[in-house]
């Protein structure tokens, strides 16, 4: 088993931790930008030792630094992710108030980037990292307004565009998520925009007259596609866990149905296996009453289906079994593509846990750090 | 003469200089000041303002004595402009 570096952002910085597998020892490095809001630290899979970041600060608002040396030391982006300085449909000028996800483009395109940010914009970049433009075709399209509804129309924290996804086969082929307004995808490069939200529940909305579903106002949290079988998609949403064959129908089918009912099927991360496209994980939180977000009853626990969804087995061998109210973001899960598969997970108590056999049995990497808002794995570590 | 009064916010623009003096001519609003700032301390200027003009919602600016909350306030020789990290966090 190799070395493994995983990058952890937080509310107060970035950390990372580099060790072997299994119960080798680990070396927790950090602080990074002490004090900042780090929502995402990415490392590129296209360039060793090519590192992206997501820096907010309370006052001095957000930015991007850019690595070339792993980490060792940052520059930040010359031109960070803004929004065009003119009136939007409605009326109104848009401030970018943090950048929320980070996505390395298509590998025959070394230097793109894309950006998600609160409030909801797709960004891109054509020079790894460095200068930032809109992409026009979704932040002013016409209907852009409708799909995403305003500003405060979101997550408590704002509304996120998320989930950013390129697809391996087709360059040209974008999805993304809106936590307010749903999934919406494009088949050229940004350009042009259609929702994907069919079959997805809106429990949030009350119900059409005429019967129909909303195309879009939607919460996806979470959308993920099987890097090698492509036309393979899930996602986890505010109302339920989902999954889609594009080959078959471009509907959601509602796995979050066969998960335990006195768990439900509400979270905000999943993962898919790096080989198994009927292999995922997701991370079950508490959505009845007020949404409080914790494992329900206060017991951790990842499930695994290794059926596409037919059926979930539970996964909390090492997790503290009573009084642990976890909360785990987004982009708080991570797998490798290693065999079998290490998966990472953070919570908000500022724990990294790690399985090294695919859920079975679960570890503490580290303890103490500030509330975390991403977990990632450099590729190939 | 313009003196500013810079926050241990933009320590890593600044380099930790905390005071600068420019001159008032060609200086009229705060706007004008914000340039001159970007000028010599490259990227500070979008840490203090945001894409549409607008003073960043976490930082404050007084002119004298006096928090002012647009660019458009005017400057004159002799004034005293300092830049402050709002009281916030958690």
């Amino acid at each position: 088993m190799g070395t493994q570096t995983v990058l952890v952002g937080t509310r107060k910085g970035a950390w990372v931790l580099e060790g072997k597998g299994g119960r080798g020892t680990r070396e927790l490095k950090g602080p990074m930008h002490l004090g900042s809001v780090v929502s995402h630290y990415v490392a590129d899979p296209r360039k060793p030792s090519y590192q992206l970041m997501s820096v907010g600060s309370g006052h001095l608002g957000p930015s991007i630094f850019i690595s070339c040396d792993a980490g060792v030391s940052w520059s930040e982006a010359p031109k960070p992710p803004a929004f065009a300085p003119v009136a939007t449909e409605t009326g109104e000028g848009r401030t970018v108030d943090h950048v929320f996800w980070l996505t390395p483009g298509h590998d025959s395109a070394p230097d793109v980037w894309y950006a998600g940010t609160s409030p909801q914009g797709l960004f891109r970049s054509d020079d790894a990292g460095n200068t930032w433009q809109e992409v026009t075709g979704l932040n002013h399209h016409a209907d852009f307004y409708q799909w995403r509804g305003g500003d405060k129309d979101g997550t408590p924290d704002g509304p996120k565009l998320h989930s950013i996804i390129v697809d391996p086969s087709n360059y040209k082929h974008l999805i993304v998520g809106m936590s307010g307004g749903g999934i919406f995808e494009s088949f050229d490069e940004g350009g042009t925009w259609k929702p994907l939200n069919k079959g997805v529940a809106m429990d949030f909305y009350p119900p059409k007259d005429d019967g129909s579903e909303y195309e879009y106002g939607h919460d996806p949290h979470c959308i993920v596609m099987h890097p090698l079988y492509n036309n393979r998609l899930y996602h986890q949403n505010h109302c339920g866990l989902y999954r889609m064959d594009r080959d078959v129908s471009d509907v959601w089918q509602r796995i979050g149905d066969n998960m335990p009912k006195d768990v439900g099927d509400i979270g905000f991360p999943i993962l898919v296996h790096p080989t198994d496209p009927d292999c995922i994980w997701v991370f079950p939180m508490d959505g009845s009453g007020l949404w409080p977000r914790t494992s329900p009853d206060g017991k951790p626990a990842v499930y695994c289906s290794r059926d596409g969804g037919a059926s979930f087995a539970r996964q909390h061998n090492g997790f503290p079994t009573s009084q642990a109210w976890w909360t785990v973001k987004r982009q708080c899960m991570a797998v490798d593509g290693s065999s079998p598969a290490s998966l990472f997970l953070g919570n908000t108590q500022g724990q990294v846990w790690a399985s090294y056999d695919e859920g079975n049995n679960w570890q503490c990497l580290a303890s103490d750090l500030p509330h975390i808002y991403s977990i990632e794995v450099v590729p190939g570590s | 003469m313009i003196r500013v009064v810079l926050p241990t916010q933009v320590d890593s623009y600044t380099r930790g200089e905390r005071e600068q003096e420019f001159a008032a001519g060609g200086l009229c609003t705060l706007a004008d000041l914000m340039w001159q700032l970007e000028q010599r301390f490259p990227g500070i200027r979008f840490r203090l303002v945001d894409e549409q003009g607008a003073i960043r919602r976490h930082i404050a600016m007084f002119v004298g004595e006096c928090m002012v909350h647009t660019l458009d306030a005017v400057i004159s020789d002799n004034d005293r402009v300092q830049i402050v990290g709002a009281l916030s966090g958690g």
